[in-house]
């Protein structure tokens, strides 16, 4: 399971990484692993608003169909169109081409809300017990 | 319940598969990846393990022995070394399995039943098969192993030999596998060229294993079986058929020989009369989204049907489904709404196969490559 040092990570399987007030989001490799492969995913548009832990965004596998939560809360100034014709690119690189929006943060207390590398790993191995 | 392993469940864990329950059994759902296998399948050959499903012998006359008033197929026309598909009904027409007739002998015949319906299938044979008749359920001693894939010809050739290419669509034979004999018939359930190969259980994890030392065949679990039987349009029990629906209405009334006595041929008669108030189409997505199992389907603002069976297609690039609609709306290309709580799908009825390319029935002459 691949993990990446330096990002924020939720319960539901989000990351976020903080560049100054921006935060770029997608979903780990725990999340794409689980789901299988991913054909299709709804973008949320620029310009809307996404909550922290509250859904954005959803994602179907050949399995299932998922929500994506947002890990903060913010503006929503970009959207990663090339998931439209290549969603499978979540599955291949979920840390990199496979991101989904960058937010402008709205509020920067809500990053004590998420997990850390370290937490997440826990977090990882309570669940797969 | 208990769920129960195949012979091969150890087999698929060290191979890394992904478990899950189906018909009772815990089954291999993918191993490198649903579309890795569903394109590994439609591009050189996969091998499925369908243990799972049940075997049946019965021993008799076609007509005497009652099992011709059992099933839908017609047993007298049936050459030995031939396989049919059909249907076992309920006095109302109502599908209580759709299965395969082997025909053995003169009077021999195995029939190859879903995995979750073996008990009320052989309660229901049993109940109408007369005295002058022998019924075996062998199920738990016979492995199947599915090889699929428009490879497999050649891959089955450098194992048996030239004489694999007598198979023609829906026969079977016995076949020597090093120092084994295996029944093999040219059938699937992928629309792919493909066999199904029936052994003792006991030699089910060499035989696996000896099909995966050739290069063009790879493993492949039950999810893509599922997306590719799906892009046929092929029905599976329990979605597209069940008790309360009748072959009429699934649009598979090929399979049902109308001239002879059988269990709910009155019922379907009186159907045909009276007109089908639903009938199974096949549908394409305009996008890449996946209609599922209980979505609805409109045209208009009128509500006319609902899905049963719903995937991504990765042949098609979109997704693709089977349900159920008022007949009076069954027209090729017409345009449908599918939806659900905040979900909506444009979509087409479409002709099955949704998928055109398939290998299934391709003619392999004897001799050539």
């Amino acid at each position: 399971m691949d993990l990446v040092e330096g990002l924020l990570y939720t319960k539901e399987h989000e990351w976020a990484k903080i560049e100054g007030n921006k935060a770029k989001i997608g979903i780990t490799d725990y999340a794409q692993e689980t789901l299988g492969d991913i054909t299709f995913i709804e973008l949320p548009k620029v310009g809307g608003k996404i909550e922290q832990f509250k859904p954005f965004s959803s994602v179907e596998s050949v399995k299932a169909a998922s929500d994506i939560y947002g890990p903060l809360s913010g503006d929503i100034v970009e959207v990663n169109e090339s998931l439209n014709s290549q969603p499978e690119l979540l599955n291949s690189s979920p840390y990199t081409d496979g991101w989904v929006v960058i937010i402008d943060i709205k509020d920067e207390g809500e990053k004590d809300n998420l997990m850390d590398i370290e937490s997440y790993k826990n977090y990882l191995k309570e669940i797969a017990h | 319940m208990d769920l129960k392993n195949t012979p091969l469940s150890n087999i698929h864990k060290e191979l890394g598969a992904k478990m899950a329950p189906f018909g009772g059994f815990l089954m291999p759902i993918q191993y490198q990846g649903i579309i890795a296998e569903h394109d590994w399948t439609r591009n050189s050959s996969s091998l499925f393990d369908i243990c799972h499903m049940g075997e049946f012998i019965i021993q008799g006359d076609y007509l005497r022995s009652g099992f011709d008033r059992i099933v839908t197929i017609n047993l007298k026309g049936m050459p030995i070394q031939s396989c049919r598909y059909g249907f076992m009904l309920n006095p109302n027409g109502g599908v209580i399995d759709d299965l395969i007739v082997y025909r053995v002998e003169q009077e021999e015949w195995m029939v190859v039943v879903n995995a979750a319906t073996v008990d009320k299938d052989e309660e229901n044979i049993k109940k109408h098969l007369d005295w002058d008749s022998h019924f075996k359920n062998i199920s738990s001693n016979i492995a199947k192993l599915d090889l699929q894939g428009p490879l497999s010809l050649d891959v089955l050739k450098s194992i048996i030999g030239e004489t694999i290419t007598k198979l023609c669509y829906y026969t079977f034979d016995d076949f020597m596998i090093e120092g084994e004999e295996y029944l093999i018939s040219r059938t699937g359930y992928t629309g792919e060229l493909g066999y199904e190969i029936y052994a003792a259980a006991s030699h089910a994890q060499s035989l696996w294993n000896m099909f995966l030392k050739d290069k063009r065949v790879k493993p492949a679990g039950l999810g893509s079986r599922d997306i590719l039987r799906l892009e046929m349009g092929y029905p599976l029990y329990g979605h597209e058929l069940n008790e309360e629906i009748t072959p009429l209405e699934a649009n598979l009334m090929r399979f049902v020989e109308m001239d002879k006595d059988f269990i709910g041929r009155d019922a379907l008669l009186k159907q045909k009369k009276r007109g089908a108030s639903k009938v199974l189409v096949a549908l394409a997505a305009n996008s890449r989204r996946s209609p599922r199992e209980g979505f609805k389907i409109f045209s208009g603002d009128k509500e006319i049907g609902y899905i049963s069976s719903g995937s991504f297609s990765p042949s098609l690039g979109s997704g693709i489904a089977l349900g159920y609609i008022n007949p009076e709306y069954n027209k090729i290309g017409s345009e449908v709404l599918i939806n659900s709580e905040n979900i909506q799908i444009e979509a087409k009825i479409v002709k099955r196969p949704i998928y055109t390319q398939g290998t299934y029935n391709k003619e392999v002459a004897h001799g050539f490559s």
